[in-house]
């Protein structure tokens, strides 16, 4: 344990490259993502065809193949930026395709009566989505955007298997070489990736019952 | 003659008159001719023709957001799809365009592919993905059911542990318990094979997410099932044998598939133990050849091909056996 308290601000540092990155690959995903279930949902077919086929390409393929041919693929077609960020494109793409399906699974949760009567009312399609469809959809997709959002910050670790070794478990593993005492170190940085998980846990079931519809 | 002019002049996108030979084409319009309803009303919107029906197909209009829209919503529509087909095009050519101009696209480096060495070197790794994938998914899912039962018992002395475990195991990187496997075994004098360094941590954390999916398939069935178990005078352990685990299998068996298609990309991390699956093949092929893009390329597409046809199986399944998955809109990441 007297190696934690040593090398506490190791495990600091690499904390928050991880959360650095999974905030922006979140923030990012769900960017992408809400333009993609619009894409989706929309009249136009060039795009809902587009969106159909990202979603269930990217879906498809791993993570870590698609940080690999991002880290390792875009330098031989002569686009070189900072390792970090090219790794937080590649899971922000991935991450956008569950975003959007995350979206859209939220859109078709509202009932139907409710778009039908906002029709009847008269409202146009941006004035249903954007009064009726939309604020009731935002509350039933806060526990499944939560537990993406764990998601993306567990596999933030895959950063380091292409060389982001700043993030949590690239320190720890350099640690773990440095002295030999993987017990301890994976068990500390075991600990510090569940309690990430039970604050945002946490979080989102709070969210979600203060915001609850009744139906 | 008139009824086929007719026909022609108003329904040429029509789906039925696009192929058909002019006997069936006037066959078609006299019927119509004689029940005296015009063959498509002045108002209705074109029909889709036969490559837009296959496109509707796969773009899939499945909210009725909006309404059917009029003559001016049709023109906006067709402006938006010819500027976002303008704006697709542009991206496609851009990254084809990105690809030539650092000498990505000659046919030296692609023609590889189809040699019979690299092809049997890239199939043998996809085996081993696939063996990767069959094993740990074998000993996960038992694994995953005890766990489920353990959670579900009456006794905390069972309950407890099982509940730790897969809240802990669920909230835990799977890269970290590989390293952990990978550098903490040795120290410990353990020495496992390569290919059980990546199935062990893979097993681990997937017995976790089984469990949950057969907790999630016990608890959508209606408690009446249970209830009426035990009214017949069954214990805990034979109404779950007898009347819940049965009914729940079959719930929970798109989910499982589906799952199948995590555990296959969660073998890609033989990359970091370097296991020769595809993934670390592809890294080997592409340093040896110099042809590091068109080898990942290679393996994603072979990657995409699987994984879709596992989901399609899941699909598949679902459909069948009826009654949606408790764990569907969930995506599997």
């Amino acid at each position: 344990m007297g190696l934690i308290a040593d090398h506490i601000g190791v495990f600091g540092s690499g904390l928050r490259v991880s959360a650095e990155i999974s905030a922006c690959t979140f923030v990012l995903a769900a960017l992408l993502g809400a333009v993609l279930a619009v894409c989706r949902i929309s009249p136009v077919l060039p795009l809902r065809v587009f969106s159909r086929l990202y979603v269930a390409v990217l879906r498809s393929i791993p993570l870590l193949v698609l940080l690999t041919l991002f880290v390792f693929g875009l330098p031989e077609i002569g686009i070189v930026y900072s390792l970090q960020w090219t790794a937080v494109t590649a899971m922000s793409l991935y991450w956008a395709a569950f975003f959007c399906e995350v979206l859209r699974a939220g859109v078709r949760a509202v009932p139907r009566g409710q778009i039908e009567a906002a029709r009847a009312l008269g409202l146009g399609f941006g004035q249903t989505l954007r009064l009726v469809v939309l604020p009731q959809a935002a509350r039933s997709i806060i526990q499944p955007a939560a537990s993406l959002l764990i998601a993306v910050t567990l596999n933030s670790s895959l950063a380091a298997a292409v060389g982001v070794t700043q993030e949590l478990t690239g320190q720890t593993e350099l640690l773990d070489q440095q002295y030999a005492q993987p017990l301890v170190t994976f068990g500390a940085a075991a600990v510090a990736y569940v309690a990430i998980a039970l604050c945002v846990g946490r979080l989102a079931g709070f969210l979600d019952r203060k915001m609850a519809v009744t139906r | 003659m008139t009824p086929v002019l007719h026909n022609k002049a108003a329904g040429s996108g029509l789906p039925e008159s696009s192929g058909t030979p002019g006997s069936a084409d006037s066959a078609h319009s006299a019927a119509h001719a004689s029940t005296g309803q015009p063959a498509v009303p002045a108002t209705a919107p074109p029909r889709p023709g036969r490559l837009t029906a296959l496109l509707e197909a796969v773009g899939g209009a499945d909210d009725g957001l909006f309404d059917p829209p009029g003559p001016r919503g049709r023109r906006r529509i067709a402006v938006a799809s010819a500027v976002s087909l303008l704006a697709l095009a542009a991206l496609a050519w851009a990254v084809v365009h990105q690809f030539d101009a650092h000498g990505q696209l000659h046919a030296a480096q692609w023609r590889i592919f189809g040699q019979w060495p690299v092809l049997h070197y890239l199939l043998t790794a996809l085996w081993a993905t696939v063996r990767v994938t069959l094993v740990s998914g074998a000993i996960a899912l038992p694994l995953g059911a005890l766990l489920a039962l353990g959670r579900l018992a009456r006794t905390p002395l069972l309950r407890w542990p099982a509940t730790v475990y897969v809240e802990v195991l669920r909230a835990v990187p799977l890269l970290l318990l590989i390293y952990a496997f990978l550098f903490g075994l040795p120290t410990a004098g353990v020495h496992l094979p390569l290919f059980w360094q990546l199935v062990w941590p893979i097993v681990f954390t997937n017995a976790a997410v089984f469990a949950e999916i057969f907790r999630s398939g016990v608890r959508a069935l209606p408690r009446g099932q249970t209830e009426a178990a035990y009214a017949l005078g069954l214990n805990h352990w034979t109404a779950m044998r007898l009347v819940v685990l049965p009914q729940a299998v079959r719930q929970t068996a798109p989910a499982l598939v589906s799952q199948l298609v995590r555990l296959l990309k969660d073998s890609t991390l033989g990359y970091v133990v370097s296991f020769l699956e595809l993934l670390n093949a592809a890294k080997v092929l592409g340093e040896f050849d110099h042809t590091v893009v068109q080898a990942y390329l290679v393996v994603a597409v072979v990657y995409v091909l699987v994984n879709t046809a596992l989901a399609g199986t899941a699909g598949w399944l679902e459909r069948r056996l009826g009654g949606p998955s408790p764990t569907r809109g969930r995506p599997t990441v």
